[in-house]
C-alpha cells in the first residue's frame, strides 16, 4: 500500500485530506470525530474577535436530482469565545499528536492584533496558522478576509507581522477575487509565507426565490453575496493552484482547495501540484466519513499506478500546464462513433450542428439513421464526445500527417504578419 | 344478464385490488426521472408515438418546473394525453423505442411522466388548449371516443362549431367504457371530455343517429361529418348454450366495472373467458380482483399466437389465472336448472402447419378429445363486430372486405367527400392514441376541405429533420 503520508511546510500529516477551514471544523469534539473517521489534518474555523451571524446563511444550486452542485455561504468567523477556541485546540492537539491542527485566523489589520493572536495560538501547541486573507463576505466589508488577500502589499504585510510574532508555519489563504492569482501569492512568499492555500470562497448570488422575488439565501426579506464552494468551483481553483505552482517565485508547498470531494479530485489537485488539500463542501454535505473513500481510492490509484508515495505525484502535471501560445497547432484529431455502441439519442449531432462544426449529419446504415462524423470537416473540438451520454462509443481519433509540431509562438516569431490572423 | 353472484371477498378488498397499477409518481421521482431522459434529438419515442408528441420536450419541460407547458406539449399532439399516459401500450411505443432502454435496460416512465404533467393542469384548473375565432362553420361527429374527441379538438381550435353525438350516457367511449379499471378511472376520461367541452364543442350524450336523429338529419346539419362510431357488439361464439345466464360478454362484463358498484358486477367462482387478446386480458385480471377463485383462459391456439401484449400476458401470469392453451369451447353446459351455465364443453386441438408467409400455426381439433371445465361464468373475449349494417346505411360510403371504412389516409376523408372516419372503424381496431391521431388528421382534412387552407397540427406526421444521405452496404 502506498505511503500516504506528506510533509507540508514542516507540519507532518498522516495523510493529504485536512479539512478546510469552516463548519465541520467549528469546534473540538467535531475535529477529534473528523481525526477519528481519517482526516488526516483540519484547518480551525477562523478565531477572530467572535462576532454575530445571521439566519439564514446557506444556499446551493442543485442539478435535477443532484443536490449541491455548489454552495454559498455568508457566515462569518467563529461565533465562539477565543478563550473556549483556544482551550479546546490545546486539547485536541494533546488527544491528536500525530494529526495536522492549523488554525485560521482573521483579525483587524493591527501589527499587535496580529501579534497577540498568533503567540496565544502557538501556546497551545498546534502546528501552523493559516492567515484568512480570503473570505469574500461580511468580513470584507470590515477590511478583513478578501480585503487583505486583494491587495498584494497588505498580503505581504501582515504576512510578515504574523512571522514575527511566531516560529509557527505560516500559510497564507488567498481570494480567488482577483483578476490574477499570481500577484498576491508571490505577495503572500515576499512577506514569509511557509505556504500557501487556495483558493477560498467566489463572490456569489445563488438565485432567486420566484416566488419571493428574494435571491437566496433569505434574511428576513434581503440578501448579500456570499462565498461559492462545492464541486462547481473545481476548475476554478485547479486553475489557480497550477498557475502557482507553475511560477518560480511561488515556491512553497500548496494546499489545493476547491470543490473536492473524492479521492479522484484530490490526485488532480495534488498532480498539479497542491501538497494537501482541504475539504468543506463535500463534509457538510456527506459527513466526515467521506475521507475513507479517499484514503482508500487515493492509495489503490497509486498502486495501480505504481507509485510508493502520494508524494510522487504532486506536481506531476504541472509541465504539463503551459500557456496557449505553446501548444502544437498540428496536432489534428477527429471523433469517430462507433455505431455498435451508438443509442441514437443523436445528441452530438444537434450539439455539433447548433454547438459546433456542423460536421455531424444522418447517414442510413442497415436501415437505420445514424449520425456519423465528416472527418473532413471535423475540428476535434471534443463537444460530441462531451455529450455523448455512452461510455467509449465517441473516441477521438489522432490523424497524424508526420507534420512537426508547431506552435503559434513560432509560428509568429518565423512569420510575424501572421499575428494578426486569427 | 340477471342474476348477480355475491363475491367471496368483501368490498374494502376489492377496491384494493382495484387500485391502480401505476400509481402517480411523486414530485421527487418525477424531478429524478425527468432528470434521467437524455434529451434525444429526432428523438425515437417520438417517432415512436402514433401522435408523434414531443416526448424529450414535455419531459424537460417537467424538469424545468413548467408543469403547465409540459402538458400543453402533450394535449396539443394529443387531446387525450392523459388518458394515453395511463392505457397506451407504452413498452411497445414511446418506452420501447426509449434509448435508455438501449443503454440502460430501464426506459424512462415516459407514461407516467405524462400522466404527471396532465394530472397537473386538471388539478390546477388550467386549460392549455384555446378555441379559433368562430369560423361560421359546422361539423357533427359521431362517437365521443377517442378518435371522436381528438377530431372535435382540433376543429374546434380551428374555430367550427362542433356537436358531438353519443349514445351512451357519457362521452369518452372506450376509455369512459372500456378500460381496465386498475388502469385508468371514468373520472379521467371524463377530465378530458370536460376539456374538450370548455373549448365550445356541443356534446349531446344518450343520442344515437338512427334512432334520435336520422342520418340525413345529421348531414343536412352540418358542413362535414366525421365518424368515429367504433367497432360493434362481441363476436359470437356460435356455439350452443351461448344464450344461458352466466355467459357474459367482455365489454359489457367491463362497463359494469367501470361503476364501481362492486355488488351489481356480477362474478363467479369458477371464470372461463375465451379469448386471448387485450381485452380479454382485462377480463380474467379483473375477474380475479373480484374475487372468482379460480379465473381460465381458453384460447384455441398457444401463448405464442395469443394476440395480447406480452406485458398484458405477464399482468395475467402475475393474477394466478389458468392458461388453457390449444382448448377450443364446443359447448356451455347448463345446470341441473337448464338455465345457467354450469360447464364448458371444450376440444383440444394440434398445430397442423406454419402459414409461411405469416409464421403463423393452423390449429385443429383432435377427435375425441372432448371434456368438460365445471365453471359458473363464461365471458366471450372475441373481439369486436364492425358496424357493417349502420355503415351501410350512409350513401357512397365505401368498406373494406373486412368491414372497415375506406378513407384517404392523409385527409381520412371517405368516398363520400362529406364524411371523414377515424379509429376503430377505420383501422379495425387498434389503440387509443391511434384513433387520438386520426382524429387529428381528419380535422385537418376536414378543414382542408372546408376551407382550402392547409394546417399542420404538432405532431402530425414524424417530424422531418435533416435529409438522411444513404450509404448502401
Amino acid at each position: 500500500m502506498a505511503d500516504l503520508k506528506v510533509n507540508f511546510a514542516g507540519i507532518e500529516s498522516p495523510n493529504p485530506f485536512w479539512l478546510a477551514s469552516a463548519p465541520p471544523t467549528n469546534m473540538g469534539s467535531m475535529v477529534e470525530r473528523a481525526f477519528d473517521a481519517g482526516w488526516g489534518g483540519a484547518v480551525w474555523k477562523t478565531l477572530g474577535e467572535p462576532i454575530r451571524n445571521v439566519c439564514s446563511r446557506l444556499a446551493s444550486i442543485d442539478q435535477g436530482p443532484q443536490r449541491m452542485l455548489g454552495l454559498n455561504n455568508i457566515e462569518l468567523i467563529t461565533d465562539r469565545s477565543l478563550e473556549v477556541n483556544l482551550k479546546e485546540i490545546r486539547e485536541c492537539k494533546r488527544k491528536y499528536p500525530k494529526h495536522a491542527l492549523i488554525i485560521s485566523l482573521m483579525v483587524e489589520s493591527k501589527r499587535e492584533a496580529w501579534h497577540e493572536i498568533a503567540k496565544q495560538v502557538e501556546d497551545t501547541g498546534a502546528d501552523g496558522v493559516e492567515l484568512n486573507f480570503g473570505c469574500p463576505h461580511g468580513m470584507s466589508e470590515r477590511g478583513m478576509g478578501a480585503a487583505m488577500g486583494q491587495v498584494p502589499e497588505y498580503t505581504c504585510m501582515v504576512t510578515e507581522w504574523v512571522k514575527e510574532a511566531t516560529s509557527l508555519p505560516v500559510i497564507v489563504k488567498l481570494t480567488p477575487n482577483v483578476t490574477n492569482i499570481t500577484p498576491p501569492g508571490r505577495a503572500a512568499v515576499r512577506g514569509g509565507a511557509d505556504a500557501v492555500s487556495l483558493i477560498n470562497t467566489i463572490n456569489s448570488v445563488m438565485g432567486v426565490d420566484l416566488d419571493t422575488l428574494v435571491p437566496h439565501p433569505n434574511v428576513n426579506g434581503m440578501a448579500a453575496h456570499g462565498g461559492y464552494c462545492g464541486p462547481a468551483v473545481k476548475p476554478i481553483a485547479l486553475n489557480m493552484v497550477s498557475e502557482l505552482a507553475r511560477d518560480a517565485e511561488v515556491n512553497v508547498p500548496i494546499s489545493g482547495i476547491g470543490g473536492i470531494g473524492t479521492w479522484r479530485d484530490a490526485a488532480e489537485f495534488l498532480l498539479l501540484g497542491a501538497t494537501t488539500v482541504q475539504v468543506c463542501t463535500a463534509v457538510m454535505h456527506y459527513g466526515y466519513r467521506i475521507v475513507e473513500d479517499m484514503i482508500d481510492g487515493l492509495s489503490n490509484y497509486l498502486d495501480d499506478k505504481g507509485f510508493h508515495s502520494v508524494n510522487d505525484i504532486i506536481g506531476l502535471s504541472v509541465p504539463r500546464v503551459t500557456d496557449w501560445g505553446n501548444l502544437d497547432l498540428n496536432y489534428k484529431t477527429v471523433a469517430r462513433i462507433d455505431h455498435q455502441k451508438c443509442i441514437q439519442c443523436n445528441l452530438c449531432h444537434i450539439a455539433c450542428e447548433d454547438g459546433a462544426h456542423q460536421c455531424i449529419p444522418f447517414t442510413e446504415i442497415d436501415g437505420k439513421r445514424f449520425p456519423v462524423v465528416d472527418e473532413h470537416e471535423c475540428v476535434g473540438c471534443n463537444l460530441c464526445y462531451l455529450v455523448c451520454p455512452v461510455p467509449g462509443c465517441i473516441s477521438m481519433v489522432r490523424l497524424d500527417d508526420g507534420s512537426r509540431p508547431l506552435t503559434w509562438r513560432e509560428l509568429t516569431t518565423r512569420e510575424p504578419e501572421t499575428m494578426t490572423a486569427d | 344478464m340477471s342474476t348477480t353472484h355475491d363475491s367471496p371477498i368483501n368490498l374494502a378488498q376489492i377496491e384494493r385490488n382495484f387500485r391502480e397499477i401505476a400509481p402517480p409518481l411523486t414530485e421527487a421521482e418525477a424531478i429524478m426521472e425527468s432528470h434521467r431522459c437524455v434529451y434525444c434529438y429526432d428523438a425515437p419515442c417520438t417517432r415512436a408515438c402514433p401522435t408523434h408528441i414531443d416526448v424529450p420536450a414535455f419531459i424537460k419541460k417537467i424538469a424545468s418546473g413548467n408543469l403547465i407547458g409540459s402538458a400543453r406539449v402533450i394535449f396539443e399532439a394529443n387531446p387525450i394525453g392523459a388518458s394515453c399516459a395511463r392505457v397506451c401500450p407504452v413498452d411497445v411505443l414511446c418506452e420501447g423505442a426509449c434509448v435508455e432502454k438501449t443503454l440502460m435496460a430501464k426506459p424512462i416512465e415516459i407514461g407516467r411522466l405524462q400522466r404527471y404533467a396532465t394530472d397537473a393542469v386538471f388539478t390546477r384548473g388550467r386549460d392549455v388548449l384555446k378555441a379559433g375565432a368562430p369560423n361560421g362553420k359546422s361539423v357533427g361527429i359521431v362517437g365521443s371516443g377517442p378518435a371522436g374527441l381528438s377530431c372535435a379538438t382540433y376543429l374546434a381550435r380551428l374555430g367550427y362549431a362542433v356537436r358531438i353525438y353519443e349514445r351512451k350516457p357519457l362521452a369518452g367511449g372506450m376509455d369512459t367504457y372500456g378500460m381496465a379499471e386498475y388502469k385508468m378511472t371514468q373520472r379521467v376520461s371524463q377530465e378530458e371530455v370536460a376539456q374538450v367541452a370548455r373549448l365550445g364543442v356541443e356534446i349531446k350524450t344518450n343520442t344515437e343517429i338512427g334512432r334520435d336523429i336520422q342520418l340525413d338529419e345529421l348531414a343536412g346539419a352540418h358542413d362535414a361529418v366525421f365518424l368515429g362510431v367504433g367497432l360493434g357488439a362481441t363476436s359470437r361464439l356460435n356455439i350452443p348454450g351461448e344464450q344461458l345466464e352466466g355467459v357474459y360478454d367482455a365489454l359489457d362484463f367491463i362497463e359494469r366495472i367501470k361503476t364501481r358498484d362492486w355488488a351489481s358486477v356480477p362474478i363467479g367462482r369458477t371464470v372461463a373467458v375465451i379469448g386471448a387478446g387485450n381485452t380479454a386480458i382485462d377480463a380474467v385480471t379483473q375477474a380475479r380482483r373480484l374475487g372468482a377463485k379460480r379465473v381460465l383462459m381458453i384460447y384455441r391456439r398457444t401463448d405464442r399466437e395469443m394476440p395480447a401484449y406480452e406485458y398484458e400476458y405477464e399482468l395475467a401470469k402475475r393474477d394466478a389465472v389458468e392458461f388453457w392453451w390449444q382448448t377450443a369451447p364446443v359447448e356451455i353446459v347448463a345446470g341441473a336448472d337448464g338455465t345457467r351455465a354450469a360447464a364448458l364443453r371444450c376440444v383440444r386441438t394440434e398445430a397442423v402447419e406454419t402459414d409461411a408467409a405469416s409464421g403463423r400455426r393452423s390449429f385443429r381439433t383432435i377427435a375425441g378429445s372432448e371434456f368438460e371445465i365445471p365453471v359458473d361464468m363464461v365471458i366471450k373475449a372475441l373481439g369486436q363486430q364492425k358496424m357493417v349494417d349502420w355503415l351501410s346505411q350512409i350513401a357512397k360510403l365505401k368498406l373494406d372486405d373486412a368491414g372497415r371504412v375506406t378513407v384517404n389516409p392523409e385527409t381520412m376523408q371517405t368516398a363520400n367527400p362529406k364524411f371523414f372516419a377515424g379509429g376503430d372503424c377505420v383501422n379495425g381496431g387498434r389503440e387509443a392514441v391511434d384513433a387520438a391521431q386520426a382524429g387529428k388528421l381528419a380535422a385537418q382534412g376536414i378543414h382542408l376541405h372546408l376551407s382550402g387552407e392547409r394546417v399542420e397540427f404538432a405532431g402530425a406526421r414524424v417530424p422531418l429533420h435533416e435529409e438522411t444521405s444513404e450509404i448502401k452496404h
